[in-house]
């Protein structure tokens, strides 16, 4: 990317022996929605807190805005950040907060009121201003550390899993609140998660994290679609693995034969996964099932094993001859009788896409 | 039931009673006394008189030692509490190879003989050629309080939220207005709890006032010279009254602001949870 505004050279981050962080490279747009994925440990908040400068890498650069930040001390970054804690100053109630970092700007008392008063009107939080933290709920105390960030009008907002300690519906909410915000506002958000439905949702690109490094940096949509790895298409939703030989072709498409399927189509998940074990990976969606033997090529007959009704949609677990582990496929019940007729019948027939199928390099 | 576990505590109920009465009744006696029509500290009482007290108002020497006692109290905990936050903030916060070890000796004059303290320093400033003062006193005092606010104030600090300290860093406070901005104001109830926990210890503070003193007493040194004349014995424990009054006070107040701080904060931990 040529107009990165946050750019990450290098940076490694070691606790003793211990690589939190290791030789991370990442180029993050002006504007961009940007989330950080992975699971527990995976070094997503040591990454963030290093861009924050709580943090010193012990080697590579943090640059933004083509500035490089290895000299510049967490309290002259052009950075905000958003605490997993949010971080309320008990001391102080909800418009002190929200105006602490206003100080060095030497604004008069009316100034000092009309940005708080602005800021808390973005973040839905008007008349709450004489409140004390211990005073709010965990949303409202989540809005007050987002508008004391955004009254800094910073370039780069950093975000540490804000909606972690939410309910769900809660938390549904303010993803939508959070991405209108960003739109409006403009700024650069880093934002880091370990819930990949939330990622995929609110984000324009999305970084998933193993073991301190990226393994795939893209577009949510790619990700799902073009998973470049068993750990990437295991972690983002749900994947069918099957085992499989390579036949032929490179790059975008080719065949294999695969255990159950025999000879079938695939896409090329990773660059060029030119390696002797492969495996085909398929989501559940891409699985169609049906009573009579549909139409088309690809196809294959199966059996029920098992269903399970979740009133929008419906999973199936169903075994096919020739393969040692059972597909899970899953169904939108906009029929509710065929849907009933699918599960009651015993002998199936499955089909799928010419591109449903993705070819990834099996390092399992 | 309850009248089983009644039965086994009667025992202990009585050993409790007798040992209130042998650490409170002696104490009691001052205000009693105080109030007696006699010099002599002997029953039966004679007669309710409150001229003990009036004596008290126009006396030069005692007052003169109460603002001593106050001046010094007052320098002291100020000083103690002020070192006490920067040791406190600083093992707590930074992980400095030898902090133990550090600790330890701030913490000795806690286990030290005050004897032994007060020789010692006394020995040390009259080699150095110092003068005796209430300079001096107050030294001594602060060598002796330092200890106690650090104990105070690192378990305040202890439980802080290392975030809160960031977040002020992050919105663009540097380290000298983070800490008066942030520090302080969340460890006002441990800095207070200090400043008036060396201030009773100063107040009533004898051996080292009375090694580093000069002829110019704190209080307890002025009761202490006042008990070699019996006449004035009925004044002193009217005195002694006052300050026991007074102290009651100044430890109900620091009780009732932990408390109350204590509760805040409980309350604040339960709602982010
Ligand atoms: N100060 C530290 N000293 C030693 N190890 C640390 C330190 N901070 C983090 N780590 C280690 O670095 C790794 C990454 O930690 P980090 O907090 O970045 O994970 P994370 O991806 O944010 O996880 P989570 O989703 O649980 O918050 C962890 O294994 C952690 O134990
Ligand atoms: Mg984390």
């Amino acid at each position: 990317m040529t107009d990165a505004f946050i750019s990450l050279r290098g940076i490694t981050k070691a606790f003793g022996a211990f690589k939190a962080v290791d030789d991370v490279n990442l180029d993050i747009a002006r504007g961009e929605f940007f989330s950080l994925l992975g699971p527990s440990g995976c070094g997503k908040t040591t990454l963030l807190r290093m861009i924050a400068g709580f943090e010193t890498p012990t080697e590579g650069d943090v640059v933004i805005d083509g500035v490089s930040m290895s000299a510049v001390p967490p309290h002259r970054r052009p950075t905000n950040m958003v605490f997993q804690s949010y971080a309320i100053f008990p001391h102080l109630d909800v418009a002190q907060n929200v105006a602490y970092g206003l100080r060095r700007d030497k604004l008069d008392k009316a100034e000092v009121a009309g940005r708080v008063g602005e800021a808390l009107a973005m973040v839905k939080l008007s008349g709450y201003e004489s409140r004390r933290s211990n005073e709010l709920s965990g949303g409202q105390r989540q809005r007050v550390a987002l508008a004391r960030a955004l009254i800094k009008r910073p370039k780069v907002l950093l975000l540490d899993e804000p909606l972690g300690a939410l309910d769900r519906k809660l938390r549904e909410e303010m993803q939508l609140e959070l991405r209108t915000l960003q739109r409006s506002v403009g700024i650069t958000f880093v934002f880091v998660t370990h819930d990949q439905e939330e990622a995929l949702t609110m984000s324009d690109r999305v970084a998933v994290m193993s073991q301190g490094k990226p393994i795939q940096v893209a577009s949510p949509r790619d990700l799902y679609e073009r998973p470049n790895s068993v750990e990437v298409a295991d972690f983002i939703g749900k994947m069918n693995f099957l085992p499989c030989r390579r036949l032929n072709g490179s790059g975008e498409a080719g065949e294999v034969e695969a255990d159950g399927l025999g000879r079938v189509p695939v896409v090329n998940g990773a660059e060029c996964p030119d390696v002797a074990t492969l495996v085909v990976a398929v989501r559940p969606e891409k699985l169609s099932l049906h009573a009579d033997e549909p139409a088309g090529a690809l196809k294959i007959r199966c059996r029920m094993q098992n269903t399970a009704y979740l009133g929008d949609r419906s999973h199936y677990v169903v075994s096919v001859d020739g393969l040692e582990r059972a597909l899970a496929v899953s169904a939108q019940n906009a029929d509710p009788e065929a849907a009933r007729q699918l599960a009651g019948g015993a002998s199936l027939w499955l089909s799928w896409a010419p591109d449903a199928l993705i070819a990834l390099p099996a390092e399992r | 039931m309850s009248g089983i576990g009644r039965e086994k505590n009667r025992p202990l109920a009585v050993y409790a009673v007798l040992y209130l009465a042998f650490l409170y009744v002696p104490v009691l006696f001052l205000p009693v006394f105080s109030f007696n029509d006699s010099i002599y500290i002997s029953f039966p009482l004679k007669g309710f008189t409150t001229q003990w007290y009036a004596s008290m108002i126009g006396n030069e020497p005692l007052l003169a030692a109460l603002g001593n006692s106050i001046r010094v109290a007052l320098a002291t905990a100020f000083i103690s509490t002020l070192l006490g936050i920067f040791a406190a903030k600083a093992v707590t916060r930074y992980k400095m190879p030898g902090s133990r070890p550090v600790i330890g000796a701030i913490m000795l004059p806690l286990v030290v003989p005050e004897i032994i303290l007060g020789t010692a320093l006394l020995i040390v400033i009259m080699q150095a050629g110092g003068t005796l003062s209430l300079l001096t006193v107050t030294l001594g005092h602060v060598l002796l309080c330092v200890p106690f606010a650090m104990a105070v104030l690192m378990s305040r600090f202890e439980g802080f939220d290392r975030s809160m300290e960031e977040a002020s860093a992050d919105l663009g406070e540097n380290a000298w207005w983070t800490f008066w901005r942030v520090t302080v104001p969340m460890a006002m109830p441990g800095i207070t709890a200090s400043f008036l926990l060396c201030f009773t210890i100063s107040f009533d503070e004898f051996i080292m006032a009375f090694f580093l003193g000069s002829t110019d007493p704190t209080l307890p040194v002025y009761m202490w010279n006042q008990l070699r004349f019996p006449q004035r014995l009925p004044g002193v424990l009217a005195l002694g009254s006052c300050i026991l009054l007074i102290s009651f006070f100044v430890i109900a107040l620091a009780e009732y602001l932990r408390r109350r701080s204590s509760f805040n904060d409980e309350t604040a931990k339960v709602t982010i949870d």
